[in-house]
C-alpha cells in the first residue's frame, strides 16, 4: 500500500503525560513523526494535536485505533492532504547585504506572499505562511543568499468535512452531569 | 493539573475528615474493597508504609522479596478472583521493579493497581537519591497511568485508577505519589468513579452487527470458534457453553482462554497455535466461519498471516475496537461486552449441529493421539517426561486446581495437558512470556482462591529467576504447591537450537544448585523424584499436603514439544515430530 501525508487530529483533556503517551504509539511502531503541534481547540477546555505522518492507510487506521484508546483521549481522526485546508508558517534569516545589493529578493518576497517582519543593520527576517511546498519553495530562492537560519513550525490544519467533536461532548455533558 | 471525572455517583454520604495523604492510600484501598496487597517498602513509600502498620488488621501487606514478585502475585491474585491486583513499591528501583510485572499485565489484560512513593515534589527532576521517572517509564505499558504532587488528589485519583484498571478491556494502572503528597493533610472523602468522559470502557451494542453474525453462522458448513481470555473477563463461560450447545460448532482456545470451558466438554477441540493441537490448527484453514471470541489473534495463534483462514469468514466478538482488524482482517466485528453480544447472538441462532465436522476434529485429534499424545504420556523411555507429571497431577486433582505455569516447555505441556472444570484456574503468562511468573503468580492465585488447590508448575530456568519468593511462602504460610520440572536446560531455547540452529546450545545449559536444600532452607516440605516408580506417590503427597510443598522431578534432558508450528509457517503446516 502506498505511503502518503495523513494529518492527525487528536482531542484530549489536558493532562499532563498525554503528549508522551501519544508519540509513544508511533515509536512503539517505528514511525516517524513529520510534524506535531499542540494548542487549545475551539472546544474549552479541550485540548487539539495535529500530528503529520506519511504511512500507509492501514497503518493510520490502526494507530488512530490505538490513539483513541486512551483514556484522556476524547476523539481522534485521520485526513489526507485533499480533505484539509493546512498552514505551515517558516522564519528566513538573511545578511542585511544580500538585502541591498540584489533586488531580485524583494520581488520573491513579494510573488511568494512573504511579508518582511524585522529588518537590522546585520539581518533581516522573512515570514512565509503558507502549504509545505510553497515554504520549500521559498527556501531554495534565498539558500544562494546564504541563510544564516531558517526554522518552520508544525503544520496547523482544519478539515473541510465538520468535527462531530462538539456533539460528541455535547452528549457526554449531557449524559454525565460533571459532579 | 486536575483530573476530571465525570458521574461520580456517591456509594454513601461522604463525611469529610482531615487525615494525611498517605492515610487516604489505605481509606481509598479500603473503600475500593482491597484486602490483600503485595509490596515491598522503601524510603519514598514509607508514609504509607506508617498507615499499613496502623490498618494490618483491616488489609493484609504481603511481603515479597522483590518489587517483581509483588506485581505477579497481584496478577495471579487478580486472574484466580476477578478482583483488581494490588502492588506498591518506594520510588527509583522499587518502582523500576514493577516494569515486567506491569508490561505482562498490560499485554494480558490483567486489572491491577500499582502504587509507587515518589520523591518529594521540590525534588522532581533534580536526579534525587531514588527518583526515577516511573510515570515516563511506564507510559507505553500502563492503561493509564499518574503522578500526584498534592495530597487532595489522592481520593479521585485512586477512585479513577481503580475503575480504569478494571472496566472495560482490563489492564495495569500506575500511580506515583510524591513524598510530600504522603504527609500533608486533605479532607477526606471517598466517591467512586463510575465514568469518565472521555473514555469509554464498552462500545455501544450495535443489533445490526450481531444480526448479520448470526446469519453467516446459521448458513456455516464449517464453522469454528477459536475464544479467548475475553471470555473469562467477561464473565460469558456459561452462555459460550450455551451457543455450543445450541449450535453444536466446535471450540478451540488461545493460551488465555484455556479453562474457560471445561477440558471434557465434547466440543471443546484443545488449543490453538504454536503448540497447539493437531486438529484446530489444520482445519483452521479448513473452516468456511471462523468465530473468534474475546481474543486478539496474536502471531503465536496465527502463524503466517498470509496464510491465515483466509477461506473462512472471520467474525470477531470484541470489546476492543483496536483489536479489529488489527492482525487478521475481520468480515463481520460484533463489538460489545461478549456477555451481552453473545447473549443476544445465541438467541438469534438456530440449532445446529455439526456431526460430520466435528468427526474431522476427532480424525485428527487420532492421529495426533498417536504421534504425541501416547508417546508423551506413557513413555517407554526411562526417564520421566513433563506430560507424566502433569498427568499424575491431574488423576489427584480430578481437574479441580488452579494450575499456574512458568514460560517454556512445560508451560506447553502443562497447557496441553492439565485438566480443567472450572473457569479462571489457569494462571500463566501468555502475550510478554514472562520467566519467573510462576512462582510469585502462584502466591497471589491461592490469596485470591484460597479454597482451591494451587499448582506452580515451574522450569529450572524460570525457577530461579524469582525463585527468592519461597521466603514469601515461608512467611505467609501460603500452601501452594511448587512441581518443579527440571531438565537441566533452557528447554525452549534449546529445542529450538536443535531445530534450527544445529544443535548448536549456547548458553542453553543449566548448572543448577541443589533446589531441595534450598526449599529446605526455607523450611518448605519437599520431595525429589527420580524415578517413574515414584512419581505417584510423590504427586499424592504433595496434594494432600495442608502446607506448601516443593516437588522436583528430575525429567528427560532433552525431551520435544510437538506438535509445533516454525517461525513463518502456516498454521496447517504443523508439525507432529
Amino acid at each position: 500500500m502506498e505511503k502518503k501525508n495523513y494529518t492527525v487530529s487528536i482531542y484530549t483533556e489536558n493532562n499532563l503525560g498525554l503528549l508522551s503517551r501519544i508519540a509513544a504509539i508511533f515509536l512503539k511502531r517505528h514511525i516517524n513523526i513529520e510534524s506535531i503541534t499542540a494548542s487549545p481547540s475551539e472546544v474549552p477546555e479541550v485540548m487539539r494535536f495535529i500530528i503529520i505522518v506519511a504511512v500507509t492507510e492501514e497503518q493510520i487506521k490502526k494507530i488512530v485505533g490505538q490513539i483513541e484508546k486512551q483514556i484522556e483521549v476524547i476523539k481522534a481522526f485521520y485526513h489526507t492532504d485533499e480533505e484539509t485546508i493546512y498552514q505551515e508558517t517558516a522564519l528566513y534569516k538573511i545578511k542585511s547585504e544580500a538585502f541591498v545589493d540584489d533586488h531580485n529578493i524583494q520581488n520573491f518576497i513579494k510573488e511568494s506572499n512573504a511579508r518582511i517582519v524585522t529588518v537590522t543593520k546585520g539581518f533581516f527576517v522573512i515570514e512565509k505562511t503558507g502549504k509545505r511546498h510553497e515554504v520549500d519553495h521559498l527556501y531554495e530562492v534565498l539558500k544562494p543568499y546564504g541563510l544564516m537560519q531558517f526554522v518552520r513550525s508544525g503544520s496547523i490544519a482544519v478539515t473541510k468535512n465538520e468535527m462531530p467533536i462538539s456533539g460528541i461532548l455535547e452528549k457526554f455533558n449531557t449524559t454525565n452531569s460533571l459532579s | 493539573m486536575e483530573v476530571k471525572t465525570a458521574n461520580f455517583e456517591q456509594d454513601h454520604a461522604p463525611v469529610s475528615c482531615k487525615v494525611s495523604g498517605a492515610e487516604a492510600v489505605i481509606k481509598c484501598l479500603l473503600a475500593e474493597g482491597v484486602d490483600t496487597l503485595y509490596g515491598y517498602p522503601g524510603g519514598a513509600i514509607m508514609p504509607v508504609y506508617d498507615e499499613l502498620y496502623k490498618y494490618q488488621d483491616k488489609i493484609h501487606h504481603v511481603l515479597t522479596r522483590h518489587e517483581q514478585g509483588a506485581t505477579h502475585a497481584a496478577q495471579g491474585y487478580a486472574r484466580t478472583s476477578g478482583r483488581v491486583g494490588v502492588a506498591m513499591a518506594t520510588s527509583g528501583p522499587g518502582a523500576t521493579n514493577l516494569v515486567t510485572g506491569i508490561a505482562d499485565a498490560q499485554i494480558d489484560s490483567t486489572p491491577m493497581v500499582c502504587i509507587t512513593g515518589q520523591v518529594g515534589s521540590h525534588l522532581l527532576g533534580s536526579d534525587a537519591f531514588q527518583e526515577t521517572d516511573i510515570v515516563g517509564i511506564s507510559t507505553p505499558i500502563t492503561k493509564w497511568n499518574y503522578q500526584v504532587t498534592k495530597a487532595s488528589e489522592i481520593p479521585e485519583v485512586l477512585a479513577k485508577a481503580f475503575y480504569i484498571a478494571k472496566s472495560g478491556r482490563p489492564g495495569p494502572v500506575l500511580i506515583d505519589i510524591t513524598k510530600d503528597a504522603q504527609f500533608d493533610t486533605l479532607d477526606f472523602s471517598y466517591k467512586k468513579c463510575k465514568g469518565i468522559r472521555s473514555y469509554k470502557p464498552v462500545p455501544d451494542l450495535d443489533h445490526s452487527q450481531i444480526e448479520s453474525a448470526v446469519a453467516v453462522i446459521n448458513s456455516a458448513k464449517k464453522p469454528l470458534i477459536v475464544f479467548g481470555q475475553g471470555v473469562i473477563l467477561g464473565g460469558a463461560e456459561e452462555l459460550l457453553k450455551e451457543l455450543l450447545h445450541k449450535t453444536g460448532i466446535p471450540a478451540a482456545w488461545t493460551i488465555l482462554g484455556l479453562s474457560a470451558l471445561p477440558t471434557d466438554h465434547p466440543l471443546n477441540v484443545g488449543m490453538v497455535g504454536m503448540h497447539g493441537n493437531y486438529a484446530p490448527n489444520i482445519l483452521t484453514n479448513e473452516c468456511d466461519v471462523l468465530i473468534a471470541i474475546g481474543m486478539r489473534f496474536d502471531d503465536r495463534v496465527t502463524g503466517n498471516l498470509d496464510k491465515y483462514a483466509k477461506q473462512a469468514k472471520v467474525i470477531h466478538f470484541e470489546i476492543d475496537p483496536a483489536e479489529i482488524n488489527k492482525n487478521v482482517k475481520t468480515d463481520y466485528p460484533v463489538l460489545g461486552d461478549v456477555k451481552q453480544t453473545l447473549e443476544h447472538a445465541i438467541a438469534l441462532l438456530r440449532p445446529n449441529s455439526h456431526e460430520s465436522w466435528v468427526q474431522q476434529f476427532k480424525d485428527l485429534y487420532k492421529i495426533e493421539y498417536e504421534k504425541v499424545i501416547d508417546g508423551n504420556l506413557n513413555r517407554n523411555k526411562t526417564k520421566v517426561g513433563m506430560a507424566e507429571v502433569i498427568q499424575e497431577i491431574n488423576k489427584v486433582s480430578g481437574g479441580d486446581a488452579i494450575i499456574v505455569s512458568d514460560v517454556g516447555q512445560h508451560q506447553m505441556k502443562a497447557c496441553r495437558y492439565a485438566k480443567f472444570n472450572k473457569t479462571r484456574s489457569n494462571v500463566t503468562s501468555g502475550g510478554l512470556g514472562t520467566m519467573g511468573f510462576a512462582l510469585p503468580a502462584a502466591i497471589g492465585a491461592k490469596m485470591g482462591c484460597p479454597e482451591r488447590d494451587v499448582v506452580a508448575i515451574v522450569g529450572d530456568g524460570g525457577y530461579q529467576m524469582t525463585i527468592q519468593e519461597l521466603g514469601t511462602i515461608f512467611q505467609t504460610k501460603v500452601p501452594v504447591k511448587i512441581v518443579l520440572l527440571n531438565n537441566g536446560f533452557l528447554g525452549m531455547v534449546r529445542q529450538w537450537q536443535q531445530m534450527f540452529f544445529d544443535k548448536r546450545y549456547a548458553s542453553t545449559e543449566m548448572v543448577n544448585p541443589d533446589f531441595i536444600t534450598i526449599a529446605k532452607g526455607y523450611h518448605i516440605k519437599t520431595k525429589q523424584v527420580t524415578e517413574r516408580a515414584n512419581l505417584n506417590d510423590a504427586v499424592m503427597e504433595m496434594m494432600k499436603s495442608n502446607e506448601a510443598f516443593f516437588l522436583e522431578v528430575i525429567v528427560e534432558p532433552e525431551e520435544n514439544v510437538f506438535p509445533m508450528i516454525p517461525t513463518g509457517a502456516a498454521v496447517s503446516e504443523i508439525l507432529l515430530e
